[in-house]
């Protein structure tokens, strides 16, 4: 037994298992949530994500964490056997026989190789072209805690090299035709002596030594330096994978309404146990960050200091939440490391990208919307924009306040059918937006047309339809949701209806994902997928290629695309009636950028930074279309107003069903 | 000390109608709302509340089922709410209204002072103003009306001093406690219920007085004590639009045309 190492050893693991343990304890304070169902679908995930490193890859650079990430799973196989063999010297791999033996070291050798490179490529990346996003507010690219990592892994690859290489001078290595890259390195020390005496005549046993120990420092260091650093998602990230959401994060849990109880989050164990694992996976990446509207166009939120603020707070407040005591540093309140701002609670679009970015599945944004439950359920504080939006969504049931009575208005240009279970197919939700928004309006028309021409039994509620909550959820107001899901999914029972057509991503998204926790599970189906079939069916043929409306690009909604992967269909639609596939912004698909109205910002308004309906028009506008086409009311609205905006007039904003209509037009 | 915030259930007259044929309001499957400037009355009185830790008290007086719009006031924080219901209450002009509320008004003052009653400067359905001032007369106190700020506030000595949004300028006026002041929205924001708030407010209990409890004379209230009713009601008759132009095709064109219509008949003009 080396007692000097084994003493060293031991310390290290102590201070190891207490910080390991102490955020261990703190993630235990978190609020129960069930993340132990479906345990083989679970671990699918985590060897997709996790091992698999699927969205690390997404990205090009990723390649290089993920060389790193796999050397280290190799890497940590020949530790252990360091480790052993430091404090019982005469255990070693190479007792075992050869065949096993060689391989595996020649595995070290090549891989350790690797992971050097991979390290001299992040300290170049991060010197010499670090990108934007890899700095936050709190953290930065070029920090000492970074580099130190990077320094730590260079270290202790050289370090293995240097006594491998010293071995293998010395004639010691059994293993030596196994091990290339040291016995390359060997060569640095002049080839020893040849004798395997220990005599040190050639100067290199020292070496050996110094390799030795540095190799163990650096090993024993870094493990205390694990837990402390954002280094800690080495340990952290594969369960945090494991745990992940086996579903599209594209609803809110229900909150359960009775006397006593609290609702959202306001101090930071008021998250759930994964919420916390959440923030202390975080590797600090920035592809969140990078990815978000709200942060893109310069509002005060970053997802990524969303996940940093949990953590830093329950670090700060640890020793009070531990004890019950009141805390010291506010999870919600003026800006501060630990702090999150009400502004940035509020610039959430709930776009989703960040959680469609993250490489070790975080979930940031609904951790926004409990921050915003506690604001809005239990404080009554939130934009002053949002008073009449939520009275006007309670009283009158839909976002502007207009007299429900006026929902059939649209309709005075059509005959329209009531929905009647016993004579109609379909239910066309109109939706707040199709029925009272003067542009949407002829969106509506249009869809109602091509439903007529491709001969669909469907009807409406008329002045019985009701909002279906959307923006209320997503801006945290539960109670108010609460009521008007309930509401509806009484209505659709009572009436007997069994397959929706949507024109809104939002509503599409809400009747099929959201109101699924109410007991409704109906066929709930989005335009884009139904033109998509009609065409396909030939159920509705248009009468020419429609030219006029020049070339077209296609902006994904959030909430068809992201949030419900619905991406090839509108495409599809534009295709086959215009004859050419329309182009694409840089950010398409799951990389889109928002319109900005999602998460309820379609009420608010934009005080700080650039507008980020501006920022995607203009996006647009690099492609040169006639036509930016959409899916989505609110992307209309957005569109219609951004193209004003930036003065691009002759600019035409249509939805895809207004481009189905213009080819069924009679010539 | 005691805030008293008179408020009432109205329809929600965006959604009212009126019938063609009999000319009266179309009041069937109408969601009823608090009176709009009557949630700004409350919100003061709250305001006040939190300021000074006085007793706020709603009260409002209609068929039972108004008994909401006082739930709603709970929610928001009042610490007592009362309802005037009585059959022989019904059918009121603003004048037997306001005997109604005084009388309440002052049987509340029995146990707890009542320094200031605020009520909305008018409802949207009557539209009359005239159950404010109505009840500052009767009791016998001062009346400060279309009040858009409380300047000062002093509980001991008793005093108060508003500013008043009269057409084209602003009053600042003092005056004793106790005093009725009715509100226009500029005055505040009104506050958005908690849920806790809302919650509880559903186990709250809401007081029913009726006339046996205000002991009024019944030649004084509802139908009899009202000298004034409404014979008809009915909505002005509009001339028809017209169509200028082609905008579809002709966007400028129709746009000269229009500018030339508004002009020849000075609305444009300030
Ligand atoms: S959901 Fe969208 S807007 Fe909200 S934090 Fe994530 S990326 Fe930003
Ligand atoms: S939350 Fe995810 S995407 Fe954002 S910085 Fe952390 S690890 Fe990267």
């Amino acid at each position: 037994m080396n007692p000097i190492f084994t003493a060293l050893f031991i310390i290290a693991t102590v201070i190891f298992a207490t910080l390991a343990w102490k955020r261990f304890s703190l993630i235990r304070l978190g609020k129960e949530e069930n993340r132990f169902d479906n345990i083989p679908a679970r671990i699918v995930e985590m060897l997709l994500f996790a091992f698999g490193q699927k969205k690390v890859l997404a990205r090009p650079f990723g390649i290089n964490h993920s060389i790193l990430f796999w050397a280290f799973l190799v890497l940590l196989l020949a530790n252990g056997e360091f480790l052993l063999n430091g404090i019982f010297p005469a255990i070693s791999l190479r007792l075992l026989i050869t065949p096993i033996s060689g391989p595996l070291v020649f595995l070290f050798d090549i891989v350790s190789m690797l992971a050097l490179i991979s390290i001299l490529v992040a300290f170049a990346r991060r010197i010499f072209f670090k990108p934007d996003y890899l700095d936050s507010k709190y953290v930065k690219g070029r920090s000492f805690e970074g580099f130190l990592i990077l320094s730590f892994i260079a270290t202790l690859m050289i370090a293995y090299f240097g006594y491998h290489a010293a071995e293998i001078a010395l004639r010691g290595e059994r293993l030596a035709a196994w091990m290339p890259v040291s016995t390359l390195a060997a060569g640095l020390y002049g080839g020893g002596c040849g004798s395997s005496g220990g005599c040190n005549n050639c100067g290199v046993v020292p070496w050996l030594i110094f390799w030795w120990w540095t190799h163990a420092a650096v090993l024993l260091a870094f493990m205390v330096f694990l837990p402390i650093s954002k280094h800690m998602h080495i340990l952290t990230a594969i369960p945090n994978c494991f745990f992940g959401s086996l579903e599209k994060v594209n609803t809110q849990p229900r909150e359960e309404f009775a006397i006593g109880n609290s609702y959202g989050v306001e101090k930071v164990t008021d998250f759930s146990w994964k919420d916390l694992l959440d923030s202390f996976s975080c590797t600090e990446c920035g592809r969140c960050q990078d990815s978000c509207p709200a942060n893109a166009t310069h509002k005060p939120l970053n997802p990524r200091q969303i996940i940093h603020t949990i953590k830093t707070n329950l670090m700060a407040n640890a020793a009070e939440l531990q004890s019950g005591s009141p805390v010291k540093t506010p999870l919600v309140g003026a800006e501060g490391e630990g702090t999150n701002t009400e502004e940035a609670i509020w610039s959430c679009t709930t776009c989703g990208a960040c959680i469609e970015a993250c490489p070790v599945l975080i979930e940031q944004m609904p951790k926004i919307i409990k921050m915003r439950r506690h604001l809005v359920q239990m404080k009554s504080q939130f934009p002053e924009e949002l008073l009449n939006l939520f009275e006007n969504m309670e009283q009158r049931s839909n976002p502007w306040g207009i007299a429900p009575t006026e929902r059939t208005k649209w309709s005075s240009i059509m005959d329209v059918k009531s929905f009647d279970e016993k004579e109609t197919e379909y239910l066309f939700y109109i939706g707040c937006a199709g029925t009272f928004d003067s542009r949407q309006k002829h969106v509506t028309v249009s869809l109602a047309t091509i439903l007529n021409a491709a001969k669909i039994s469907w009807g409406v509620l008329g002045k019985d339809e009701k909002c279906c909550g959307d923006s209320a959820r997503r801006l945290g107001n539960e109670f108010l949701f609460d009521k008007l899901a309930k509401e509806n999914v009484e209505l659709f029972k009572a009436r007997g209806v069994k397959k929706i057509i949507t024109q809104c991503p939002h509503c599409f998204s809400t009747l099929k994902n959201d109101y699924r926790q109410y007991g409704l599970e109906i066929e709930v189906i989005h335009h884009a997928e139904l033109l998509q079939r009609l065409l396909a069916e030939g159920k509705i043929k248009p009468n020419r290629e429609v030219k006029e409306l020049g070339s077209i690009i296609y902006h994904d909604s959030c909430y068809l695309g992201r949030h419900n992967d619905i991406y090839e269909q509108p495409r599809d639609v534009i295709t086959k009636v215009t004859g050419e596939e329309p182009k694409e912004f840089g950010k398409n698909r799951e990389n889109a950028f928002c319109c900005g109205a999602g998460g309820g910002r379609m009420w608010m308004e934009e005080h700080e930074g650039e507008r980020i309906n501006v920022t995607r028009v203009k996006e647009a506008l690099e492609s040169s279309p006639d036509t930016i086409c959409v899916a989505c009311p609110y992307c209309m609205t957005m569109f219609e107003d951004g193209v004003k905006d930036v003065n691009s007039g002759n600019v035409r904003i249509r939805d895809i069903a207004e481009v189905v209509a213009e080819g069924l037009r009679p010539v | 000390m005691q805030i008293v915030a008179c408020i009432k259930q109205v329809p929600d007259t965006t959604q009212v109608q009126i019938d063609p044929v009999t000319n009266t309001l179309v009041r069937e499957g109408i969601p009823f709302i608090v009176n709009p400037y009557d949630t700004h009355a409350l919100e003061e009185s709250l305001r006040l509340r939190d300021k000074f830790g006085f007793n706020v008290t709603a009260i409002s007086m209609g068929p039972p089922n108004a008994e909401a719009t006082l739930r709603k006031a709970l929610a928001l924080g009042v610490d007592r709410a009362v309802l005037l219901t009585d059959r022989v209450f019904g059918g009121a002009d603003t004048l037997a209204t306001s005997n109604v509320l005084t009388e309440a008004i002052r049987k509340l003052g029995e146990t707890d002072e009542v320094g200031i009653i605020f009520c909305g400067k008018q409802t949207i359905d009557g539209d009359t103003a005239q159950v404010g001032p109505g009840i500052a007369t009767r009791l016998g106190c001062t009346q400060l009306t279309l009040v858009d700020k409380i300047l000062e506030l002093d509980p001991i000595k008793k005093r108060i001093k508003v500013s008043r949004k009269l057409e084209g300028r602003h009053e600042i006026v003092e005056a004793p406690l106790p005093v009725m002041i009715t509100v226009v929205r500029e005055l505040n924001r009104p506050r958005y219920p908690t849920v806790p708030g809302r919650l509880e407010s559903m186990e709250r209990e809401v007081e029913f007085w009726n006339n046996q409890t205000l002991k009024l004379d019944e030649q004084s209230i509802g139908l009899k004590g009202s000298p004034t009713w409404v014979s008809k009601i009915f909505s002005p008759q509009r001339d028809k639009g017209e169509m200028i132009g082609d905008g579809v095709h002709d966007p400028v064109g129709t746009a000269n045309l229009l500018i030339d219509k508004l002009l020849s008949k000075d609305l444009l003009s300030i």
